[in-house]
């Protein structure tokens, strides 16, 4: 009798131990699947427009929904213009926010600043968005683009009338929702510097600024590279908000006060319905180039993190 | 030492030392610039949607078109269905990734599991949103299903994460003892590991449904074309905050745009707080297992 209930639980243990390796496995395996059959829906959404067009999308400008012709370049340009723009900004202010937190503020003040930086970043996009358009877009069509239009006016991407929205507001709202994230990657790096090094910095008699520059800033290199390339995918893949605050306009334009368009705000953009079935296998195609362009920073990011944590463990 | 040198000296620390005082007061304003930020965006969306609200806003239907009044009972509705089945498809899932990589799978099997993760995790949402226009839109009506489903792509990572974090907490002397005493590989999981994991993974979940009832961009493809009313039916579109105030903000009427600082007002509560608790709740726990 207990023979048996011995035998029937060790089955039922060997049966157990079996279906729950397959059911996690097929749940991990389920999420490779997953990325590759969502890239594998996009691309094949693209098809009409990829087999028209080819790869001459990539590098026409026009958005034509009466001719049925479509092109990404202003997508690109507007793009790469906002993220630029954003890292510019948040750059440095992140950085700094990270040295404050890790070297600066007082024990007590730490998590507090801390956690309200990151709660900057769980304002929904949306929200920000809206903030954008009525509140920070006048306020810089007031007050900071006619600054720079007066002082730097002599240069194109200042030129131009201010207005309220444009490549430069989106730019900068990028830039709020790019520094939280930067900021907190950086400070894990920065408090994962060895002790010794600082203290043996500042024992040598260097202030506290020639410690961070010669020991801090300089071992975290690579890792502030990676952060920045995170926030860099951040970026480029916004939709909402830079939708909400960038004024739809599909042209390239020298001046960074005029409308324009990225790819993800292209895309958003269009959500009310598109005319024809190429314009929509050309939204498709906007979603691809973003797609490949996302994994590819968010891949470099990753080689960089694992390869800088490498070297930070195998090294010390 | 001549007099001249000592001065020299002198002035290169002075410069040195005003240098540091330069960087430590550009970080101090950096940080403060930041808080000033999250401030003035959190002041102006409580002011001017708080003005807004009232019982009556949260418990109408959504105003006829050009008309004054009206709610976003509806919207509220909808953002609960959309990210409670978003929920119900993303944590199991989740969790079963977690164990699995955590448990498992050995380094090699891991490597490309957990780069998938990370993928999915640096995804623009708008990429998830075209995947499930296609995927489940592209040619029959919008519904909440194909919004729900945009979700928890978005919230699958963030889970699995949080999961897989406090799965390393659990102590191996728990698991081992279990094992010790002949407990087969599934009861170890399911009885020990499990149970001392799931307050993290509940604080995980809730930061990750914080995150899902602020996305818009899943759902604007798949579930943005809805009536006035309120709809329970995932197979039909759903109303819900964010996709409206996303429209509301791209209004021109200045009765849309408080409509959209009160709905705001009422998400970024909703998303602050839960995101605040979970934190905190997270953080002790934390202390208590690390």
């Amino acid at each position: 009798m207990t023979q048996e209930l011995r035998g029937g639980r060790r089955l039922r243990d060997r049966f157990g131990d079996r279906l729950l390796l397959i059911v996690t496995c097929a749940a991990g395996v389920g999420a490779v699947a997953l990325i590759g059959f969502i890239a594998y829906k996009v691309i094949q959404g693209a098809h009409l427009a990829l087999s028209t067009f080819g790869l001459s999308f990539v590098w026409h400008s026009a958005w034509d929904t009466n001719r049925n012709v479509f092109g990404a370049a202003p997508g690109l340009y507007g793009t790469a213009v906002t993220s630029v723009i954003a890292l510019i900004i948040a750059t440095p202010l992140a950085l700094a926010i990270a040295l404050f937190l890790s070297e600066l503020a007082p024990r007590s003040l730490r998590l507090v600043v801390g956690s309200l930086v990151e709660t900057l970043a769980a304002i929904p996009s949306v929200v920000l968005g809206l903030w954008g358009i009525l509140v920070l877009g006048p306020f810089l069509a007031d007050h900071v683009e006619p600054w720079l239009h007066r002082w730097f006016g002599f240069v194109p991407i200042f030129g131009g009338t201010p207005s309220s929205s444009g490549i430069f507001p989106a730019g900068v709202i990028l830039a709020i929702m790019v520094v939280p994230i930067v900021a907190s990657v950086c400070r894990e790096l920065f408090l994962s510097v060895p002790h010794e090094l600082e203290e043996g910095a500042l024992a040598l008699g260097a202030t506290r600024w020639e410690m961070v520059r010669g020991v801090v800033l300089s071992s975290s290199r690579p890792g502030i590279a990676a952060a920045l390339i995170l926030g860099l995918g951040r970026a480029l893949g916004e939709a909402i908000a830079v939708t909400q605050v960038i004024g739809a306009g599909w042209f390239i334009h020298s001046s960074l006060f005029a409308p324009g368009d990225t790819l993800a705000s292209r895309i958003a953009g269009q959500y009310q319905g598109a005319v024809s079935k190429l314009q929509v296998a050309s939204l498709f195609y906007l979603a691809a180039i973003l797609l490949v362009i996302g994994l590819l920073t968010n891949l470099v990011a990753q080689v960089v993190v694992r390869r800088f944590a490498f070297q930070r463990t195998g090294g010390s | 030492m001549d007099a001249a040198a000592m001065l020299r000296g002198d002035a290169r620390v002075r410069r040195r030392r005003i240098v540091n005082r330069l960087a430590e007061s550009g970080a101090t304003i950096a940080a403060l610039l930041a808080l000033l930020v999250l401030g003035v965006v959190v002041w102006t969306i409580v002011k001017r949607g708080g003005s807004e609200l009232s019982w009556g806003f949260l418990t109408k239907d959504l105003p006829l078109f050009g008309q004054p009044g009206g709610g976003i009972a509806p919207l509220i509705v909808g953002s609960a269905i959309l990210v409670g089945l978003a929920t119900a498809m993303a944590l199991p899932a989740g969790v079963l990734i977690a164990v699995f990589l955590e448990e498992f799978a050995s380094p090699r099997v891991r490597a490309p599991i957990q780069l998938s993760i990370d993928l999915m995790n640096g995804l623009p949402s708008i990429i998830i949103g075209v995947f499930v226009f296609g995927l489940l839109v592209y040619g029959h009506p919008q519904n909440g299903w194909a919004g729900s489903v945009g979700l928890a792509i978005v919230m699958l990572p963030l889970i699995t994460r949080a999961t897989q974090e406090v799965l390393r907490l659990v102590p191996a002397a728990q698991r081992e003892g279990a094992l010790a005493l002949g407990a087969s590989r599934w009861r170890t999981v399911l009885g020990i590991t499990l149970p001392a994991a799931a307050g993290g993974i509940l604080t995980g979940t809730v930061l990750s449904i914080a995150r899902a009832a602020g996305e818009t961009a899943p759902l604007l493809f798949a579930t943005s074309i809805f009536g006035r009313t309120t709809e329970w039916s995932p197979g039909h579109a759903l109303p819900n905050l964010p996709v409206q105030i996303f429209i509301w903000s791209e209004s021109a009427d200045p009765e849309d745009h408080r409509r959209a600082w009160a709905s705001a007002l009422v998400l970024l509560m909703f998303v602050l707080v839960t995101s605040l608790v979970a934190r905190l709740v997270l953080a002790r726990t934390r202390r208590r297992m690390g």
